[in-house]
């Protein structure tokens, strides 16, 4: 069974609304990652503001952490960092995960090629 | 001053309307007959200390005076400064600095405070055995229906803490307080529980704090919390003649403040009216010190003074002179500030009223929950508008912006997610914060006057502003222009004017000086001070109120003397300030 661990930024809830401005790429990624589980990746998800240790624990993040606080999101598959700095698309994380895109509910427009904010 | 009181007691209402006396008149009366009492205090801005006369700590201390009176005050910030520490202490060295502080972030908001000190109260409510010992345990805040509906919210617990993926909002930094849960839920049950609970809901015979009582009560009985009592504190009969028409011994002053207070008790709200309701007369002395507040359980033993009193003391002048400061620099914000019931509204509309008829543009806005402004200004007046920030408004208008924005890249499962999380309680206080940012950013033009909401909902506002400015630097997305400006407009003292108002009491003058601390940590500076409802400029030759007159004087000197950089005083007034006609006696 494939693994995907995420460790985000620390923020207070997963989708942004608690931020001054909402961040549609969130949103989208929550939900990318129940397609992910559901295509039976085991996923896992870490928030600096709330789950520290798991962070600690894995001094590969930690590295890229000492490196910039902005290399986060990190997104670990079967223990190697597969990105850093982004949420990736739906399309990228099958890619990196080996899974078929199954073509159903895929958004128009993705927007998380370049950073959590979707700025490109 | 209940008959057989359930164990726990809880006193909540509006600032300054004597919560924390009434506690400590209630838990005095009960020690006084035999009990084991401990009351609590969970308000950040508490003055139980002072009340009891006694140094209090976060755990029962005895209270001098008083055999089987116990009390303990709870700091929030305090709380949430310890919670926040124990959550970050064992990363420190270990997780990069720029991560430490992005964590230490998390736990600075308002959210965190709030559940900080429900946590506390949860460890004295929902664990009998921290309080077996005591008869009675009271306590002079309750939570507000803002904490408990984020703690009972079924998704919130299920939504954060039981999927990974999920996410239920202001939890999130709070998620290390899972093992709570059993806890905070035994806590919720006991509030509700009509055997072991009653809460106080208290309120000045006066159509604001009625109605902040109505809707507290509206709102704990949603939550199922119905065991409630109404106490009405400060009622205030005329002594002479009860002020009958034509009786030659009545004093005018005296006749309109019986009057308002008797219009107030006859206009209350229907909720109300169906609840136990105590009256609690009008007590010139305050409730200071453990003698005073034996006078509350007993007020027939109260003496009271045959004569009026003649002490006097030079006075403050009014507002025209301030009025005038404020027009001559053509533009700005002016915010007035204070604890709940100080008349912070009334001084606000005035103002607006004043420089409207000097032919300057006014935008005169609330942030309020009650808000009453325009109630306050009734009719219309060239050059004058009329504005609320109403959140129930907000939160759609905000809901409706996010979703329009988002939903373009959206799929129906995103969608759904970013729904769950606006409907989260901190959704209205960003949109609420950015309507505040944008009434701000209209003093660019004209005359902004604010009138903003009681104390610690006001620091909360701005240290909201303090946690989105800091989180403003680090965003990369866009920002609107009013928010980002928001805070250095707060701080420039030629854009932003802030009155603290007072009345000449103890506790509003202590919760003020406590205001303009905490506004110089923030980095604004009060324009200056205004003393609302004086009894001693008022002209009464009623004994009582000349007697409550007395007693102001040192708080004003205090304020002239000590405290404010520019000094002004309203007189208490027989004819209401509402209305143009009515707020135009605040400026001459």
């Amino acid at each position: 069974m494939k693994k995907l661990e995420v460790f985000d930024p620390a923020m207070c809830c997963s989708t942004g609304v608690c931020g001054v401005d909402v961040d549609p790429v969130l949103a989208q990624f929550a939900a990318d990652l129940q397609w992910v589980e559901a295509q039976g990746v085991a996923v896992s998800r870490h928030n600096l503001g709330q789950e520290p240790q798991a962070f600690a624990a894995n001094p590969a993040v930690v590295k890229e952490m000492e490196a910039g606080i902005d290399r986060l999101p990190i997104l670990v598959v079967d223990g190697q960092i597969a990105t850093t700095g982004l949420y990736p698309s739906r399309a990228q994380l099958a890619q990196k995960l080996g899974l078929a895109l199954d073509g159903t509910a895929m958004p128009a427009k993705s927007g998380g090629c370049c950073g959590p904010k979707g700025c490109c | 001053m209940f008959a057989e009181p359930t164990r726990h007691l809880f006193f909540t209402g509006k600032g300054g309307v004597g919560k924390t006396s009434l506690a400590c008149a209630t838990g005095l009366a009960l020690a006084d007959a035999g009990r084991r009492v401990l009351i609590v205090s969970t308000d950040p801005a508490s003055n139980l200390d002072e009340v009891l006369g006694a140094e209090l700590a976060g755990t029962p201390t005895a209270i001098p005076g008083a055999a089987n009176l116990f009390a303990l005050n709870i700091d929030p910030e305090a709380a949430a400064r310890d919670y926040r520490e124990r959550m970050v202490a064992p990363y420190r060295g270990i997780l990069p600095a720029a991560a430490i502080q992005s964590i230490e972030e998390q736990f600075s908001g308002a959210c965190t405070v709030e559940i900080a000190a429900f946590d506390e109260f949860s460890k004295l409510l929902g664990e009998p055995a921290a309080t077996a010992e005591f008869d009675h345990v009271i306590f002079d805040t309750a939570p507000t229906g803002h904490t408990l509906r984020l703690l009972t919210l079924p998704s919130a617990w299920s939504g954060f803490i039981d999927s990974s993926t999920g996410g239920a909002s202001c939890l999130g930094p709070l998620a290390g307080l899972e093992k709570q849960k059993a806890l905070y839920a035994a806590t919720v049950e006991r509030l509700a529980d009509a055997a072991a609970t009653t809460v106080i809901l208290v309120a000045r015979p006066d159509a604001a704090a009625l109605r902040e009582a109505e809707r507290t009560r509206g709102e704990l009985a949603a939550l199922g919390i119905g065991n409630l009592q109404l106490v009405v504190n400060g009622v205030f009969a005329a002594a002479a003649g009860d002020g009958a028409a034509g009786d030659a011994t009545a004093d005018a002053i005296a006749t309109a403040f019986a009057q308002r207070a008797q219009e107030a008790l006859r206009a209350m709200p229907a909720g109300l009216t169906q609840l136990p309701r105590q009256i609690v007369p009008f007590l010139p002395r305050g409730t200071v010190g453990l003698a005073a507040l034996r006078q509350v359980a007993a007020p027939e033993r109260a003496e009271h003074p045959a004569t009026a009193s003649t002490v006097s003391t030079p006075l403050p002048p009014g507002l025209p002179a301030l009025i005038d400061e404020i027009a001559a620099a053509g533009h700005g914000v002016i915010m007035t500030m204070g604890k709940g019931g100080v008349g912070k509204t009334t001084v606000a509309a005035a103002i607006a009223v004043a420089l409207a008829t000097r032919g300057r543009a006014v935008h005169l806005s609330t942030t309020d929950p009650a808000a009453h402004v325009a109630a306050a200004v009734g009719d219309e007046l060239p050059g004058l508008s009329v504005g609320r920030i109403d959140p129930h408004k907000e939160v759609a208008e905000y809901t409706a912006e996010v979703l329009a924005k988002a939903s373009a890249s959206l799929d129906a499962a995103g969608r759904a997610l970013l729904e769950e999380d606006l409907r989260s309680p901190c959704t209205e206080e960003i949109a609420v914060f950015r309507a505040f940012a944008r009434e701000v950013d209209r003093g660019r033009d004209g005359f902004v006057v604010l009138d903003t909401a009681p104390t610690g909902h006001t620091l909360l506002l701005l240290d909201a502003a303090e946690a989105y400015h800091r989180e403003v630097l680090r965003t990369r997305g866009e920002m609107p222009e009013a928010v980002t400006q928001l805070l250095p407009r707060l701080r420039d003292a030629d854009y932003t004017r802030v009155l603290v108002v007072t009345l000449a009491e103890a506790t509003p003058v202590h919760e003020a000086e406590r205001l303009q601390r905490d506004l110089a940590r923030a980095g604004i500076a009060p324009f200056a001070w205004v003393i609302e409802q004086s009894l001693l400029a008022s002209g009464t030759r009623d004994p009582l109120l000349a007697l409550r007159g007395e007693c102001e004087i040192p708080f004003i000197r205090r304020v002239a003397d000590e405290l404010a950089p520019r000094c002004a005083l309203v007189p208490w007034l027989p004819v209401a300030p509402s209305g143009i006609d009515g707020l135009r006696q605040l400026d001459c």
